[in-house]
């Protein structure tokens, strides 16, 4: 517990700002219910009210509390953007140990569906898949979690291979340990540094790639509350020189650059340790 | 040279400090060093790995590498302080009047340029010479250094001579502009001991020739006893002895320099083959192949209990891969493996569990042998729990047991990373790691030649006691014939795959021989300081009589 806490005190200012703000849409993520004055969906006014005393940041295009539901949406976004990324990393890893660990036949087959799946732009991929099985979280997830594994796979193979070839992994194999004592008790641990920062990364673009499928009408569906939707459906407030539609867009762009930041911090961490 | 009179003094060193950036603070690794260099004499600096040599070596250029910097003292090349010189002066001097030899010549070389350009670089470069006289004369020191094809030599590409050839053209290069001072930094450690003798040679005749004073930095006091006038032994930045090389060989005052000298006179002693006895492990006839290179023909090896069977040869022979065909990482083509009279089958795969735990493996780099992510107590308990089955409060216990073994004190021990210990403590938990198998035969793969020699030999010392204690055989793979002379029972030489030679220890160091086992023996370097002189005249001697003894890619 100290050792953490001297860590965190030797992080540089930018790692403070983002772990600050991380944890802040973290705390409202969780107490939505208690920090918002109205319902996630519940009509309270006008449509298109302004700010003020009633309603902090105005209403929406259906007359719901714009506050509440940017706060509602911290929720839905990070949580589904959090989950999927998690996903993708199982995934991503699993495959990609595997591929470096077995090598031959299944390094091939796994490295050429990678291939082809990274070769189609992933918005228009995406996009694709959803009108086929259509539009639902659970979908929208999946189908978000095995693009982005891509990513993840090529990452954790490529981590894996340089760390099968070391001694302590011959020696593993030769005291004929099984295929998953390896790939978790050897290979895991020093892969992990990488794949931490690479997660912060991904993260990001799963959330914007969520943000981006809301705004295209084929992501979180309403009345969810959501950024990327939320964007969307008061964008014709820009028109008339209210700045309403950018709050939830700037919190999407606070969230990945704190995220960014502490993933920075992470990365040069991590780089000094192989020194 | 007795006299020592001011205008002799090429460099003097004084209070020299330097500081190394460890973590996140300045730490002081050289602790006011005091060094003097006549001209035209050559000054052996030894010691072991963080002794401060190739610092100190490098700072009598007045350089300190990144991550260090020189805090104190002066050091006087030829009257002009290069402690508070500009960098622009500094390069004046360097390449010109101070030139520098590196370990590894191949990474010292651009692979870009042919060497002929890389060496008339620097002559041209400070104004010394033009391109055509340059070359010239680099034709001439080619044949100084005794290179193959001296005129067309230096039309080849660095990757295009072998490693010791391009170590004698980097010395040349240091010499292209006749500097008055070269620091040789360990010019033949990366070398193969056969391929050194020639390297070595070639470097003190040019030296001696152009009467070039040097600073010669090693860690093999038996190669600085042939190279040096005069020894300054170094140990954690400090000077420990320092004396004419004769006299501080025939009698070291200090205890480490008596433990140096002293390393490689650990001998066990020799026990014959059972007459009649099954081998515990027979290597028949085996061929293997990296896919389709053929690398082993027709090896047979024995090994029998209780004994140690060393396996030498030089980089390319094929005795790492020799413990590959044993182990099953690399199936054999054809030929048989069999352990107590059972044939293995080749593949690791298809071995039993009780097969792999009898034969057990310590790999030449501890460093990577060891996972850095785990404790000691899971990478010398899993063995134990994976075999033997044992856990809890047993399998703690057997863990210290081990410890105790290989003389690390448990409690000391037990929960550090692998990463906080040093080389030879990392050495010891490898052996531990095979020991906890309780294995009768354990493959040593070069286990101690990454290490310094004083530590190298407690390695081989605690070996030899846990052999006599729990009746292991052992097959020692190595380069080195100091060990073979200080562990071996039996000796097989290897030469590109095949067995040439094999005998007992008593026989293989008693020629007359096949040639190449007499090159390889005799190429290790001796403590006496005429060795080199004898044995290049024994060899001048031989070669007249119509034998060739020479390193083949000379």
């Amino acid at each position: 517990m100290n050792a953490t806490l001297k860590l965190l005190a030797s992080a540089p200012w930018s790692a403070k700002f983002g772990l600050v703000v991380i944890f802040g849409y973290a705390f409202i993520a969780i107490f939505a219910p208690v920090l918002t004055p109205y319902g996630e969906t519940e009509i309270v006014g006008a449509e298109f009210e302004l700010w003020g005393e009633e309603f902090i940041l105005g209403t929406d295009s259906l007359g719901r509390d714009m506050l509440t539901r940017l706060i509602y949406g911290a929720r839905n976004t990070i949580g589904i953007a959090f989950l999927t990324t998690g996903l993708a990393f199982l995934l991503g890893s699993v495959t990609g140990f595997l591929a470096a660990a077995i090598s031959g036949w299944v390094d091939q087959l796994l490295s050429r569906i990678v291939d082809v799946l990274m070769a189609i732009p992933a918005l228009i991929f995406g996009l694709l898949v959803l009108t086929i099985v259509g539009t639902s979280i659970v979908n929208m997830v999946l189908v978000i979690a095995v693009l982005e594994s891509t990513r993840v796979f090529r990452l954790a193979r490529a981590v894996a291979m340089g760390v099968v070839v070391m001694d302590y992994v011959e020696a593993a194999r030769l005291r004929g340990e099984g295929l998953w004592w390896i790939m978790s008790r050897e290979v895991l641990p020093n892969a992990l540094p990488p794949l931490v920062a690479e997660f912060g990364l991904r993260f990001c673009f799963v959330f914007l790639f969520i943000s981006a499928l809301s705004f295209l009408g084929l992501g979180i569906q309403p009345p969810t509350a959501d950024w990327g939707s939320m964007v969307r459906d008061n964008a014709t407030l820009m028109t008339f020189g209210d700045i309403t539609p950018l709050v939830p867009a700037a919190a999407i762009a606070l969230l990945t650059v704190a995220v960014n930041f502490v993933v920075d911090w992470f990365l040069h961490k991590a780089s000094g340790l192989k020194e | 040279m007795s006299e020592q009179s001011d205008q002799d003094i090429l460099l003097r060193i004084r209070g020299l400090r330097i500081e190394g950036m460890s973590g996140d603070s300045w730490q002081e690794i050289v602790h006011g060093v005091d060094l003097d260099l006549r001209k035209g004499e050559v000054l052996g600096l030894i010691g072991e790995s963080g002794a401060g040599k190739s610092t100190i070596g490098l700072a009598a250029m007045g350089y300190a590498r990144d991550g260090c910097r020189i805090t104190g003292g002066e050091i006087l090349f030829d009257g002009m302080d290069l402690a508070a010189a500009k960098d622009s002066e500094k390069r004046h001097l360097w390449g010109s009047r101070i030139s520098y030899v590196a370990q590894s010549a191949a990474a010292a070389f651009n692979p870009a340029h042919r060497l002929i350009d890389q060496f008339t670089e620097a002559p041209v470069q400070h104004g010394l010479s033009d391109k055509a006289t340059s070359e010239a004369e680099a034709r001439e020191l080619f044949t100084r250094l005794q290179l193959p094809d001296p005129d067309g030599i230096g039309q080849r590409y660095p990757h295009q001579v072998s490693g010791g050839q391009l170590q004698r053209a980097m010395t040349a290069m240091a010499m292209s502009c006749k500097p008055d001072l070269i620091i040789f930094d360990e010019p033949t450690t990366a070398l193969d001991v056969t391929t050194q003798i020639e390297v070595l040679a070639a470097i003190r005749d040019a030296v001696e020739a152009f009467g070039t004073a040097a600073i010669y930095i090693t860690h093999d006091l038996a190669v600085v006893a042939q190279m040096a006038d005069r020894i300054m032994v170094l140990r954690h930045g400090n000077l420990v002895e320092e004396g004419e090389t004769r006299s501080m060989l025939a009698d070291p005052k200090e205890t480490y320099t008596q433990n140096l000298l002293a390393v490689r006179s650990f001998k066990s002693a020799e026990m014959a083959n059972p007459v009649g006895e099954e081998p515990l492990l027979r290597v028949d006839n085996v061929t293997a192949a990296y896919g389709k290179i053929p690398v082993l023909h027709g090896v047979s090896v024995d090994i029998h209990k209780k004994r140690t069977v060393a396996v030498v040869g030089e980089s390319g022979s094929g005795k790492s891969t020799l413990a590959r065909v044993i182990t099953g990482l690399l199936p054999a083509a054809s030929g048989a493996v069999s352990y107590n009279g059972e044939i293995l089958p080749p593949n690791y795969r298809q071995r039993s569990k009780d097969q792999l735990r009898r034969m057990q493996m310590i790999y030449q780099m501890p460093d990577t042998a060891l996972n850095p992510r785990q404790r000691i107590r899971d990478i010398i308990g899993r063995p134990v729990a994976f075999y033997l089955g044992l856990s809890g409060k047993q399998l703690e216990d057997r863990v210290r047991e081990l410890l105790s073994l290989i003389e690390l004190e448990p409690d000391d021990y037990i929960d550090r990373l692998s990463t906080e210990l040093s080389g030879g403590q990392k050495q010891r938990i490898c052996i531990a790691r095979a020991l906890a198998a309780e294995p009768q035969l354990i493959i040593c793969d070069e286990v101690t030649s990454a290490l310094d020699q004083l530590v190298a030999e407690e390695i081989l010392k605690l070996l030899q006691r846990l052999q006599d204690e729990l009746d292991l055989s052992y097959m020692f793979i190595t380069h080195d014939l100091a060990t073979v002379r200080a562990i071996a029972d039996e000796v097989v030489v290897m030469l590109q795959g095949e067995v040439v030679e094999h005998g007992s220890k008593t026989e293989m160091f008693k020629p007359p021989h096949h040639d190449y086992t007499d090159l390889l023996l005799s190429s290790v370097p001796e403590m006496d300081p005429d060795w080199l002189d004898n044995l290049l005249a024994e060899r001048a001697e031989l070669a007249k009589q119509g034998r060739v003894l020479k390193a083949a890619d000379h």
